[in-house]
């Protein structure tokens, strides 16, 4: 504190010395504490760079110099064409549609079925609803792979082996248990006045979901579909077991196809792994603040 | 009769609100019986026959389990996914805590920091595992590359049946950014004010960090600890895709065991037995956790008891 006393003199120099020397021994800690801090912090975070460095720096070599010593972290000479010989390499834009039709329709049923339930769950009563949702929970704890083999069975009866719907359907049904759960905690903050006003105003119960609930639920909805789109878009397995022809693949499981070859051609399969990473990553670019709030639902207030 | 009982007394409006309740729960509950409880059913019956898909399952009793016991893959398959809870999941909590609380002492551009560290969880799963497998590459790879540099000949990674396991493990800390961002989130939810009341005690860093962070900090703790858990039990795609379980089944993870006796040896019933045999490690697993936490996880409004 610098504020002049009555005596006209400075109360921070009239302070006691013992007081002064806590002062800057607690800002030589703090300076000492910035000294450590900063350091470890940097080169943690060198450490989880230097991966992606190294990969989009691979996608843009020259298959010759990709494997120069030491190192060239700048390519020399520059290939964007990579990015294009991808596309021969495999099918990729097949792919990619493929990706983006299983990827689509499954997250915009897991969002619709989910928050219909959680809706059910979090604001209308029936008889045994408590019990219902404790199964609920206890589904999320089940491993799928007990589940997983039945399925695939159930599946080839339905003949839906090598197609599409094994990827999408589950999730117009309640497929993921775990994004009801969440968007039933949400749904429970919300005031019931806003229930009962629109039921004033004559509104259905599908009326209130629809157009009360829902609007109110933006940042939660947008949690379940940022978090429901990474899982459709980076599904290895389900794809894996599921699908047989390549012209079903999706992205994730056609990139594997790299791998079938002779010579792996390093350079391009890196272009190819830019390629599915970088929607990825554009999402959390635009999207961070749903991220960090589904990271606060999920982990934090429980 | 009871339940019908007390549907027919429910006032209509309230009967009227009971059928919409279940008319919004329906997709939930037509994928619960579909997928879910069938399958469950179903597996369990399974894990007690022979089944390989193109003749129908016949009944063998506990023969699959006996089989289980006898089977040398089985016991490294269980081993080596042990070793990898034992040692990544500990090592990825240690590791993200600490960075979480680097990046909670007021550091200027918190938000970069957290997006450097947090970036690597967003690369899908089969992209950084062909990047680590690129890396990992005894010729050409990142890795050796680097240590030739200093005149270290780096070991042949997962190509080795020594380096395979601790490889993997290795590549699963580059995700600690996921568990950091939980325990960022806490750290960051923790009152000020008992900062402020053990200041005023006189209490230094050490015990400030020990009697009130760490105590605040247990149940994010405990939930990061029952998830990454869960998750390290089910690692597939990593040695899936990089090592096929070898070399000398060093990385023969009990999923992947499970994945080749279910879809590429088509032992259905032998591979059902597997996912309940999981099922019940990773159940008791978790009850222990729970049974612990009463001694360890710190839940505000609760006295602990002695």
């Amino acid at each position: 504190m610098s504020t002049p006393s009555a005596t006209g003199r400075v109360t921070y120099s009239s302070a006691p010395l013992s007081q002064r020397r806590w002062f800057a021994s607690k800002r030589r800690r703090a300076i000492l504490h910035k000294l450590i801090v900063y350091p470890i912090l940097l080169a943690g975070a060198v450490v989880m760079m230097i991966p992606l460095v190294w990969l989009v720096s691979s996608s843009f070599k020259d298959s010759g110099r990709i494997f120069v010593f030491p190192p060239e972290w700048i390519p020399n000479p520059w290939r964007p064409e990579n990015y294009l010989a991808v596309l021969d390499a495999i099918p990729f834009m097949r792919f990619l549609g493929n990706t983006v039709f299983v990827t689509a329709l499954a997250l915009v049923g897991q969002v619709i079925s989910s928050s219909l339930v959680a809706f059910g769950f979090a604001r209308l009563s029936f008889p045994g609803r408590d019990v219902l949702f404790l199964i609920l929970l206890a589904t999320i704890m089940i491993p799928y792979q007990v589940t997983l083999i039945p399925t695939f069975i159930l599946f080839r009866m339905l003949g839906w082996l090598d197609t599409f719907a094994p990827l999408i359907v589950p999730y117009w049904l309640g497929g993921g248990a775990f994004f009801i759960f969440l968007l039933r905690q949400f749904f429970m903050r919300l005031p019931l006045d806003l229930d009962d006003a629109g039921r004033i105003d004559g509104a259905s119960t599908f009326g209130i979901y629809r157009h009360i609930i829902l609007p109110q639920s933006r940042p939660a909805l947008g949690v379940v579909a940022v978090f429901s789109f990474l899982n459709h878009w980076n599904d290895f397995f389900n794809p894996l077991i599921f699908l047989s022809s390549v012209d079903n693949y999706t992205l994730a499981l056609g990139i594997n196809l790299f791998r079938g070859y002779q010579v792996t051609q390093w350079n391009l399969l890196m272009a190819a792994s830019v390629m599915i990473s970088v929607p990825c990553i554009l999402l959390y670019a635009v999207a961070q603040r749903y991220f960090i709030q589904g990271i606060v639902f999920t982990g934090v207030k429980q | 009769m009871h339940r019908f009982a007390l549907f027919r007394r429910m006032p209509g409006y309230k009967r009227r609100e009971a059928f919409e309740g279940y008319l919004f729960i329906m997709p939930w509950l037509v994928g619960l019986i579909a997928f879910v409880i069938g399958p469950i059913v179903a597996s369990f019956y399974l894990s007690f026959t022979d089944y390989e898909i193109v003749r129908s399952p016949t009944f063998v009793g506990l023969r699959n389990f006996n089989q289980l016991i006898n089977d040398r893959l089985f016991w490294q398959a269980l081993r080596v996914s042990t070793i990898y809870v034992f040692v990544s999941v500990p090592l990825g909590l240690i590791l993200s805590f600490a960075v979480a609380l680097l990046m909670n002492q007021n550091v200027a551009l918190i938000g970069l920091w957290r997006t450097v560290y947090y970036i690597p969880t967003l690369v899908p799963v089969i992209a950084s595992t062909m990047l680590w497998l690129w890396i990992f590459n005894p010729e050409f790879g990142l890795l050796n590359m680097l240590l030739a540099q200093i005149g270290i000949k780096g070991p042949l990674w997962l190509g080795h049946s020594q380096w395979a396991l601790p490889s993997l493990i290795i590549m699963s800390l580059w995700t600690v950014g996921a568990p950091m961002l939980i325990y960022l989130a806490g750290l960051q939810g923790i009152p000020t004010d008992l900062y402020e009341a053990a200041d005023i005690d006189g209490a230094g860093s050490w015990a400030k960090f020990r009697n009130v962070t760490i105590p605040m900090m247990t149940p994010v703790i405990f939930f990061n600890l029952v998830i990454n858990m869960i998750g390290a039990f089910q690692v597939f795609v990593q040695p899936f895709i990089m090592t096929q379980g070898g070399p000398r089944y060093a990385t023969l993870f009990y999923v992947l065991y499970l994945y080749q006796n279910a879809f590429q040896y088509f032992r259905m019933g032998y591979a059902s037995a597997l996912a309940w045999v999981l099922f019940a490690i990773i159940l008791i697993l978790t009850a222990l956790i729970f049974r612990s936490s009463a001694l360890w996880v710190y839940y505000e409004g609760e006295v602990r008891r002695r």
